[in-house]
């Protein structure tokens, strides 16, 4: 079967900036309040909600967290490399805003709380995901998402930023053909 | 005593006839009633004689004892053995001596040729009795500290005047022990430096086989250079014998056919004193053995228990086991190249030894009142080396998993089968 | 990656993979809270047949760091003395269970040895006069370090001098492997009587005259001279030694700008290098007992986080 398109280039923008609203809105602003993108694709995710901010007036640092130690699935698979984390301010008693693009299991968020627990101790920790595909295996569910796509099991969401993949496209195909 | 006729056989000198033997010797007449073998397609030599074997008894019947030992060795084609003096505790006396003297007459598969330490201990300090040993029940005619080098250049020399008089003979371990000492496992160049093994450099072997030739000459007394295995050390043995300087050499199969190279993975049983070396050194060793430089082929069997060799590289025990395939390898490196003749090979491998350890009854031609002493072969043999198949008790074997030749049909020891396949 | 036996097995990517690893892997050493969970439920065991506190604790820190439990086993003087054979020794560490085995020993080929007998992951903590891979790998990562720092590139076509006893160290044939492997080259310094058998072969220059490729080097790397060796005739004394081949304050003067200066330790100050020299604001000795902890957390993380192999 081919890939579905299910949000296309403009609809990703236009959530994306829901979003920032809703984050902003949630937070009373942006005050004490850090974005933090889950490596791979939750990193530029977060560039531009943060640029969206900064649109508002509101400047909001941006960083990324690599969760390559802490996943519960190393042993399943080939050896990762690890990418750097990058903090761009002291997480004690800040908001962080963990941003991903796809929440599924929740495996990835539990290994990113993880890994911010050894990084310090945040006043909040809150998640924002672009998509929302269901199927959690883990009791974790998002503040702020861009959209819900529920799927099956069988099925995979693929998203495509311009940042890595050279087009903004979110698409859904059966896996295992 | 039975009789036997090996029927059509093939002698040394390219030959066919039917050989008879009876009562342990061999007769002019097929003797009534004698067991005809079918020697179509088989060469016969004489009983093959091992200048250098290592028997382990007493001390170590863990790796080896005089029986085992034996029993490889007439599984190898030998009908005797010399056995090495670096047992525990070492063959430095008389008593010591007949002790495994007696044990070679009881085992009864081949003679076992006791070799007398030169020293005390193998220690390098002290002669030892070696004209007790000589006239004692062993009659030990060569005397070696093989394993250790002697290094006393002064010690060298008495030992060389002494045993003149009832025509010993001094058999050396040629290592300068500073130029190659505890350390050296690896042949001295490129690999030893990748390898980050002790280098053991050519010349620790040739300046000592140097100074016996000198010693020897000096003292008129007869050098017997063990297991040689460097292109200089062939071209000092040369040198020495166009001189006219009684020395004789000796080389081992395993230096005719491995090198260095074998020692890339670390494997232990390829950790052997002196060491396997590069091709232009078994080269000349393969030359100097053709061409007469290099009298007798040694096998330099040393059985070693998985627990001596289960260790790293440098901290193993040297040594491999020889008496089974010593044929082979001199077939495969020195026969089939047509490096040597047949009657050559019953030279280097029966004739010689015999006269380098002064033994009357062995490396006889093949001629009517000789000793029925014989090892029957199929030239054309061939089989993989399996370790697990070894008369031996230790599984040292360097050979493993290699297709050589696989000669022996059967060896006679005056007249009696000790190995038939 | 199964093992880590040396150099000479691994690819250049390997090598870049395992120093691009070790670069997140520093990161954590500047963290309050100094532990990565990637090994957790792994069991890391430090068979040390010969001391070396250095090597040891840093991979026991490394081990630990990725949240392994490690254990130290010092099998000093066990194996051949107490008439147990070494594969016994290993075997019975294997038996246990563990995931993987550090070891040193004073035999080279040891560990190569080892790896065909046991099931666990073996890693070379330094074997004889071999391969001291984890050391090499260490070395690069201090030298990236600190050309990052000085904003002089990365190591491909610098060129490093390795001064001292060449011979007997382990550590100048996993450099030779790695710098060459990675784009940069080798000059091998030192007497005729300290440098290994063959090492024409090895395609790196050699050379007695330290003097004239001090200038040109990026790094000067300076390796332990043992006092002993005098009394094997390698050299005749402690000040013909420094003479020739000392890093000495004349010869720090000579460096080149950017240059740095680098010692696997233990230090012999006053023989193969100078206090003024180990000491100076281009030295990266210490940097390179941190890189040490990053690098073999790097290795044991590659050789123990992904599927069984």
């Amino acid at each position: 079967m081919e890939p579905r398109a299910v949000v296309s280039a403009d609809e990703m923008q236009w959530a994306l900036t829901r979003m920032t609203h809703e984050i902003l809105e949630k937070n009373h602003g942006s005050d004490d309040v850090i974005l933090l993108g889950i490596i791979t694709r939750g990193a530029p995710l977060a560039e531009r909600i943060g640029a969206i901010a900064k649109e508002q007036g509101h400047e909001i640092p941006v960083g990324q967290l690599d969760i390559t130690m802490y996943r519960d699935d190393l042993r399943r698979n080939p050896t990762r490399m690890p990418s750097p984390t990058v903090l761009p301010a002291e997480i004690d008693d800040k908001v962080v805003v963990l941003v991903d693009d796809v929440l599924f299991s929740g495996r990835t968020v539990q290994a990113a709380l993880l890994a911010l627990a050894d990084l310090g101790r945040p006043r909040a920790i809150q998640l924002v995901a672009l998509i929302d595909r269901g199927g959690r295996d883990l009791p974790i569910q998002a503040d702020v998402t861009g959209k819900h796509i529920p799927t099956a099991r069988d099925e995979r969401v693929r998203v495509q930023l311009t940042e890595t993949d050279g087009e903004d496209l979110i698409t859904i195909e059966r896996s295992g053909q | 005593m039975s009789a036997t006729t090996l029927r059509g056989v093939q002698l040394p000198d390219g030959s066919r006839t039917d050989l008879h033997f009876a009562d342990g010797v061999i007769v002019e007449e097929a003797p009534s009633g004698a067991e005809a073998i079918d020697c179509d397609g088989l060469l016969v030599l004489p009983g093959l004689v091992d200048p250098h074997t290592h028997l382990r008894e007493p001390g170590r019947e863990d790796a080896e004892t005089v029986l085992s030992g034996s029993a490889a060795a007439s599984r190898g084609g030998y009908t005797a053995v010399c056995a090495m003096a670096n047992t525990q505790p070492v063959t430095d006396t008389a008593e010591k001596a007949e002790h495994v003297h007696d044990l070679g007459l009881k085992a009864n598969l081949v003679d076992v040729v006791v070799i007398g330490a030169i020293s005390k201990g193998l220690k390098g300090e002290e002669l030892s009795e070696m004209g007790l040993m000589n006239r004692s029940r062993a009659r030990v005619t060569m005397f070696s500290d093989d394993g250790m080098c002697l290094m006393n250049p002064q010690l060298m020399r008495r030992a060389l005047e002494w045993v003149k008089p009832f025509g010993g003979v001094i058999a050396q371990h040629s290592q300068d022990s500073f130029l190659a000492g505890p350390g050296a496992c690896c042949h001295e160049g490129e690999l030893s430096g990748r390898l980050g093994l002790g280098g053991w450099p050519p010349v620790a072997e040739s300046t000592i086989i140097a100074r016996d030739a000198m010693l020897a000459e000096a003292t008129g007394s007869r050098l017997h250079v063990c297991h040689i295995t460097t292109a200089e050390g062939v071209e000092v043995v040369r040198w020495a014998k166009q001189r006219g300087i009684n020395v004789t050499a000796e080389v081992t199969p395993h230096h005719l056919l491995l090198g260095t190279e074998e020692l890339v993975g670390y494997d232990t049983k390829f950790k052997v004193n002196p060491p396997l070396r590069t091709p232009e050194h078994i080269e000349a060793l393969r030359a100097g053995l053709a061409d007469g430089t290099i009298d007798v082929v040694g096998t330099d069997h040393a059985p070693h228990a998985p627990q001596d060799k289960d260790h790293a590289f440098v901290d193993a025990k040297p040594g491999m086991l020889g008496l089974e395939q010593a044929l082979s390898v001199v077939i495969e490196t020195m026969v089939k190249p047509g490096r040597l003749t047949w009657e050559q090979v019953a030279d280097r491998m029966s004739h010689a030894p015999a006269r380098v350890a002064s033994l009357s009854g062995q490396g006889r031609p093949l001629t009517p009142g000789e000793p029925a002493n014989l090892v029957l072969i199929d030239p054309d043999r061939t089989a993989t080396v399996d370790k697990a198949q070894s008369k031996s008790l230790s599984r040292n074997n360097p050979y493993d998993g290699r297709t050589l030749p696989d000669p022996v049909e059967a060896t006679f020891l005056r007249g009696r089968a000790t190995f038939s396949r | 990656m199964k093992h880590l036996l040396g150099i000479a097995d691994l690819s250049e990517d390997e090598i870049w993979t395992i120093l691009d690893t070790a670069e997140e892997m520093h990161d954590v050493q500047s963290r309050p809270i100094k532990k990565l969970p990637a090994l957790r439920g792994r069991t890391v065991v430090n068979l040390f047949f010969e001391d070396s506190t250095r090597t040891r604790s840093s991979f026991e820190l490394a081990a630990k760091w990725l949240s392994a439990d490690a254990i130290n086993v010092s099998a000093k003087g066990s194996s051949v003395s107490k008439g147990e054979s070494m594969k016994d020794t290993l075997q019975t560490l294997d038996a246990m269970g563990v995931d993987a085995i550090v070891m040193r020993h004073a035999g080279s080929g040891s560990v190569a040895q080892a790896a065909g007998w046991v099931r666990a992951s073996m890693v070379n903590a330094g074997d004889g006069m071999h391969e001291h891979p984890t050391q090499a790998l260490l070395d690069a990562h201090a030298v990236r370090r600190h050309l990052r720092a000085h904003d002089l590139g990365d190591l491909q076509g610098k060129r490093i001098a390795i001064t001292g006893d060449l011979l007997h160290s382990r550590v100048v044939r996993s450099n030779v492997l790695l710098w060459e492997k990675v784009g940069a080259s080798v000059v091998l310094v030192g007497p005729p009587t300290l440098m290994p058998p063959g090492v024409e072969a090895w395609g790196v220059e050699t050379t007695s005259a330290f003097d004239d490729v001090l200038p040109e080097v990026d790094v000067a790397m300076m390796l332990r001279v043992q006092r002993e060796r005098m009394y094997g005739g390698y050299f005749p004394s402690e000040r013909e030694y420094i003479d020739a081949y000392g890093l000495t304050p004349r010869r720090l003067a000579m460096l080149k700008d950017g240059a740095c200066i680098a010692h696997p330790g233990p230090l012999n100050r006053g023989l193969e290098i100078s206090s003024a020299a180990a000491d100076a604001a281009r030295s990266i000795i210490l940097d390179q007992v941190s890189a040490g902890v990053a690098v073999r957390m790097s290795v044991l993380y590659h050789l123990l986080a992904g599927e069984e192999k």
